[in-house]
């Protein structure tokens, strides 16, 4: 019995040490974002609530805590209440196979990538049942968007990853980091690396293709019945997935925890801070990309990821793995 | 589909031009003002919250003729006036409810005394509906502090007049 519980503590004592820092780093990053956005457009963004207003997210928080609940009378409450829970859980257990550094990774799993993966297409459940249980046309038509988005944007973000694990022959994402020792991924699959950010920003329904959420056409999309707690969860969740996208296209294509140049000053700063370093690169992209580039047409998204991303993916599969069977350099022989 | 266009769209020229503008923009200097700390410049004719005017001698301006309780659109204002010792009308009760009010400025331009003015300060929210039900004493207490300002803007716009 005693062993039993020592086991559970240490590992929910793991659990919260990843956690509180994502949880944390979750709220900075809505900041980064809405600072970012700001200095593009020349304004100041939020700058009033603590040191260079870095505590905006948290008043906001606050703010969403004291809100009131509305559930629709006409929605199906169980599923309705479900859906932000659905989708914040996702977000955040997929950061359990996040490596940070050397033997610092909560689960160290054979198939990490694949692990990741699914649970990042599950998170398309979350909307879906948000979208359908609010029992409303905006949201629904919101949820039917967001999931044919999501399921398009995967299959290629799927082939890509094939990419990947074709230079390093393991699923797990300790090996795929260590096989970049010698050189990022980021460069004989610079290719790769510009369709999976694309994809990552349609996977997390980020501007330009944040067309689950087009106010202009539909409110608010699947947010639009929820409000208070709830609707923060949505949000919460949103971006924990965005940075989970970013420390995804770290570690596969950025060398993860690598430093870029293994000389003196660099290689003595701990791994987790490269980690760190390389998802803040990766979200200013994200928030850049946001503050410059219109909304695509719906039509046109699709046709982004079915007519030219998905062949141009398996073409660039043939591509890698013809290189690597005439320089006989696949892994694992 | 012209050839030069194909590579600009498999390059994604266009974007990368936008993305290097966003980051060249991000340096510069700021169009907004950081504004709890420092404010814009306010136009002479700025329509912010009332005042009651005074005389330098300390004699309220307002002679009860309530042409500002008539032509008010709103009908936020409420006057009632009486007879004083001296035989001159004054007002015993001068009302503006700031939550009817739209701040339309007509009230100071149909002042024949300049009394009621619309003075600079527009930050006056407070936390209760009944703090924004100003009475005779709030506005003169205004008018009191602002006179110096309200002076100045009523002489710099006395020609337009």
């Amino acid at each position: 019995m005693d062993s039993y519980f020592s086991i559970l503590f240490t590992e929910v004592y793991k659990i919260l040490f990843l956690l509180v820092p994502v949880l944390v780093s979750v709220a900075m990053i809505v900041w980064l974002d809405r600072r970012v956005w700001a200095f593009v457009q020349k304004r100041r963004g939020p700058n009033v609530v603590g040191p260079f207003g870095l505590f905006q997210s948290l008043a906001d928080a606050l703010k969403y805590i004291f809100k009131e609940i509305i559930i629709p009378a006409s929605s199906n409450k169980f599923v309705f209440v479900l859906a932000p829970v659905v989708t914040m859980t996702l977000a955040l257990i997929s950061w359990a196979v996040i490596p940070f550094g050397e033997d610092f990774v909560l689960a160290d799993i054979n198939v990490g990538i694949l692990y990741l993966f699914a649970v990042s297409s599950l998170g398309v459940y979350g909307i879906i049942m948000g979208g359908w249980a609010s029992n409303s046309k905006y949201p629904f038509l919101g949820a039917i968007r967001s999931a044919a988005q999501m399921v398009s944007y995967e299959v290629s973000i799927g082939v890509i990853i094939i990419n990947v694990l074709l230079c390093v022959g393991s699923l797990n994402l300790s090996d795929i980091v260590m096989a970049q020792q010698n050189l990022w991924f980021v460069i004989p699959l610079f290719p790769m690396f510009v369709i999976f950010f694309i994809s990552a920003l349609a996977e997390t329904n980020r501007p330009p293709f944040d067309l689950p959420e087009a106010e202009a056409e539909l409110v608010a999309g699947y947010q639009t019945e929820y409000s208070g707690m709830m609707y923060a969860m949505f949000w919460l969740g949103e971006y924990a997935n965005i940075l989970l996208m970013c420390a995804m296209g770290a570690v596969l294509f950025l060398g993860g925890w690598l430093s870029p140049i293994d000389i003196f000053p660099f290689n003595d700063i701990p791994g987790p801070f490269w980690l760190i370093f390389k998802i803040l690169f990766l979200f200013i992209l994200f928030a850049l990309v946001k503050a410059t580039v219109p909304r695509y047409r719906y039509d046109q998204l699709m046709k982004l990821g079915w007519k030219i991303f998905l062949p141009f993916s398996l073409f660039y599969v043939v591509l890698t793995s013809s290189f690597l069977l005439y320089f006989d350099l696949l892994p694992g022989k | 589909m012209k050839i030069s266009r194909l590579l600009k769209t498999v390059f994604m020229i266009d974007f990368v031009t936008g993305l290097l503008i966003a980051i060249k923009e991000t340096f510069k200097a700021k169009k907004t003002i950081n504004y709890p700390f420092e404010k814009g410049s306010l136009g002479t004719r700025s329509r912010g919250e009332h005042a009651l005017r005074r005389y330098p001698n300390g004699e309220e301006r307002c002679i009860a003729c309530k042409l500002c309780e008539a032509v008010c659109p709103a009908q936020a204002i409420t006057i009632e006036s009486k007879e004083r010792d001296d035989g001159s009308r004054k007002t015993v009760r001068y009302d503006i409810d700031m939550l009817k009010c739209i701040y339309c400025g007509l009230c100071e331009e149909s002042c024949p005394v300049d009394a009621i003015v619309q003075g600079p300060n527009f930050e006056f929210a407070t936390e209760t509906r009944e703090e924004l039900y100003y009475t005779k004493e709030k506005l003169l207490e205004n008018g009191d502090r602002w006179e110096n300002i309200l002076a100045a803007n009523i002489k710099a716009d006395s020609s337009h007049r």
